[in-house]
This record gives structure tokens, sequence and C-alpha cells, in this order.
């Protein structure tokens, strides 16, 4: 994929159907609807119990158009590897025909990969299967209600992580996905976010193309989780972009390649604003988050190997 | 909800859903309070809302379209009323605000 992708491009078909059962302004059900249009017509899904499985799939309905496999919650991973195995040997015995290339992707949410599902992710991404992996990362256990998961941010308020005189919501940082793909020398890892659709589709569309384990992290903003109006899910996430919490990169071969720059970031407090979640911050621990961005933010730019996202404007 | 539910002899084996899709059965209107309505006059055709809804619920139409400054488009975007949750992402994200949300009244 070497032309850049514009809005014009997506396709028109929908391959997610409406009637499913996700919250007014759900992230989740944005990006889904857009995974499933930049994905061959052929390709088995093989999702993760969590938000978007058990709003999607309530019995005797589907909102999946392609062929799709239901797992349980700690092994979406290992189940998209018994696939794809399976696709090995169908080849072998002569059933499909040797150069019929049916891609396997697995979806599971932030609770699923990061904390219940990280083992089967890990072998996964060590055995090198040719798996797409997508996470999609509200911050928390959204469907069982908003329970803290290793994905959850330094403050954030979740039922398990109360605001009150003792506590005052998370007070462990976010866990590095991202870094524990990379530590497994994967080929291909991407971030992606609902804001950015056009960058969602290239980074499908070069994950597709490459044989091996990939991972994909999704920003996805969800409305009563975050505490935010169902109407700004997209101003959330573009916000996230713009102040430098989430960063749209790709890492290709051990290349870092940012794909929104940002020339000027915003002060996290910007960001943070807009959620409920974060309401009950002090002006030390957003100065505490504003710190952690820019090491993160440092961080990635060295990588890049050149000032890609610049510095707070004041 | 329907009437009467197959037995455990009419169910597929392993209840496996056979048709894709079919949540569209579903209509997830009676969630909305907000109903969106788009101005067609004012509307540029830009494509943001049609893909920033979570619920494919606007409709890209290929209806010309003649607006009150004869201007001539050869698609128009309607919402579908079945579907949208009103949740208000393509107001939000209009940039030239065509979209109203109006208050639901039944």
């Amino acid at each position: 994929m070497s032309r850049t992708l514009t809005i014009k491009d997506i396709p028109r078909e929908e391959r997610f159907a409406p009637g499913h059962r996700m919250c007014q302004g759900c992230g989740a059900a944005i990006l889904m609807r857009h995974i499933t249009k930049a994905m061959p017509k052929d390709a088995i899904i093989v999702q993760a119990t969590g938000c978007v499985e058990v709003t999607t799939t309530l019995y005797p309905e589907t909102s999946w158009m392609h062929p799709w496999l239901h797992i349980a919650f700690e092994n979406a991973a290992a189940g998209a590897s018994g696939v794809e195995a399976a696709l090995k040997v169908l080849k072998r015995k002569g059933v499909l025909p040797p150069e019929k290339d049916v891609r396997v992707v697995a979806i599971g949410g932030d609770g699923g990969t990061f904390d219940i599902g990280i083992q089967a992710l890990s072998g996964l991404l060590e055995r090198g299967h040719d798996v797409l992996y997508i996470v999609y990362d509200n911050e928390a256990y959204m469907n069982t209600g908003i329970q803290r998961s290793g994905a959850t941010p330094f403050g954030a308020w979740t039922t398990t992580t109360p605001v009150g005189r003792v506590w005052h919501g998370e007070w462990r940082n976010k866990k590095d996905i991202i870094g524990i793909a990379l530590a497994h020398r994967v080929p291909y890892v991407a971030t992606i976010n609902p804001a950015y659709i056009p960058d969602l589709y290239m980074k499908i569309n070069k994950a597709m193309e490459i044989k091996g384990p990939k991972l994909i992290h999704a920003y996805s903003p969800c409305v009563p989780g975050w505490r935010y109006e169902p109407a700004l899910t997209v101003t959330v996430a573009r916000m996230a972009v713009q102040t430098g919490i989430w960063i749209n990169y790709e890492v290709e071969n051990n290349t870092l390649n940012v794909t929104t720059p940002v020339p000027k970031r915003k002060p996290v407090r910007e960001y943070l604003r807009l959620h409920g979640r974060f309401r009950h911050l002090t002006d030390e621990e957003i100065e505490k988050i504003q710190e952690f961005v820019d090491k993160q933010v440092a961080y990635v730019n060295k990588l890049a190997g050149k000032e890609v996202i610049g510095p707070v404007e004041k | 909800m329907s009437a009467k539910l197959p037995s455990w002899k009419e169910v597929p084996v392993g209840a496996v859903i056979l048709e894709p899709g079919s949540t569209r059965r579903y209509k997830t209107h009676e969630w909305r309070t907000l109903r969106p309505v788009i101005k067609q006059d004012k509307c540029i055709r830009c494509r943001i809302c049609w893909m920033y809804c979570p619920d494919s619920a606007i409709l890209e139409l290929d209806k010309p379209y003649v607006t009150a400054a004869s201007r001539k488009y050869e698609v128009t975007y309607d919402v579908d009323y079945d579907y949208c949750k009103g949740c208000g992402i393509c107001a939000q994200e209009c940039p030239v605000k065509a979209i109203d949300m109006v208050l639901e009244v039944r």
C-alpha cells in the first residue's frame, strides 16, 4: 500500500450489520465497522468475550458477516492459532487449494488481552502464527461494569479504583502492550484510533499483506465507562492524539513510523477535562500525567529518529 | 421477542448462527431521544458523518440532488431512522453544521 488513502477510498458496502446493542456513540462500534470493511471478505474472525462480543451476537442473531468464531475470555489468541493451523492442514490434505489465502483475525478487548489473555497472546506471537490480533482498548472491563484492567491509565476512576478519602482513582500506570509485543520480535505492530479512519485502513491493509503474527492496538472510547457525552466520542479520540496521550504509529521490521504527526501538542488537561472519570484529579496529579506523557513522547521521538510529536503548546 | 422459542431439536448443532448480519431484524431506534436531521442544502457531501456513525445509520445513496444554490451532487446522505440510536456524533463532527439534533416526540 503505497498511496495514502483518503475518506473517499472507504468502501461503501457494510460488513458489520446495524441493530447491534452497543451503547450510543460507542467507539468500538466505529472501529469494528471499519475493521470489517478493511478485511478481505473471507477472513475468519476469532473473538474473545468482551463488550463487542456480547453486544453483537445475541442468540439467535449476529452482526457479523464474516466467518466468526466465539472464544472464551482468555484464549482468543489460542483459538486463532488453532484456526490458522487447521487451515494449513486443510491445504496439505487438498481440501483447500494451496493458493487460497485465508486470513485469520483475532479480536479481543483490553481485559481479554492485557490481563486474562496475555499468556495465549504471548504464545501466538512466539509461535509465529499468521494471525492479526486486534485489541480494542477501552481501558477497563466495561462489559461487566467498569472494573479496572491492566490498561486503565493513572488517575482514572473505575468501580474497583474508587475515589474517596483513601483512594484517588487508579494509582498504577497503563501496561505497555506494544512493548510486550515488540519484545516477541513480531514483524508488524501498530496503533489505530477511531478519529483517524483512513489511517486505520492503511494499517489493516498492510497487516493483511504481512505474513506472521501482528498486533494492532486500537483506542476505543467508552461512553458509560469514561463518563462523557455520547456525541463526544470522536472528539475525545482526536484529543487523545492531539495531547500525545495516544500516538498513532506503526513498527515494521523494527522501524517506527509515526503516522499522525502532531507538530504542537495540547496540554493533557484538555483531554482529561472531557472525561468524568478524571474529574477528581488534583493539579499535582495532572502534572504527573503530563510528565508521563512527555516521557512517552520523548521515547517515541527517539525511536522515530526525529521530532514527530512536538512540544506542548503554551 | 418472538412468542415461541425453537426447541433444542430445531436449533442448529452447536447453536451456530447461520444468517450473517441478522441483527438487522432488531431495530434500535427506540433508544433515541434526539433525532439527527440532515439539511440537504447545507450538506457538502464530505462523508464524515457516514464514516463516524457507529451504527451504520447514515446511508450513502446514489440519488442526485440539486441544492437551492443550484449546485448538483451525485450522492445524498440520509439517516436510517430504524437503527440510529441518536448519539449525535454526526452533528458534532459535521464541518458545516448541516445536521440538527431534534427532540424526538412520539
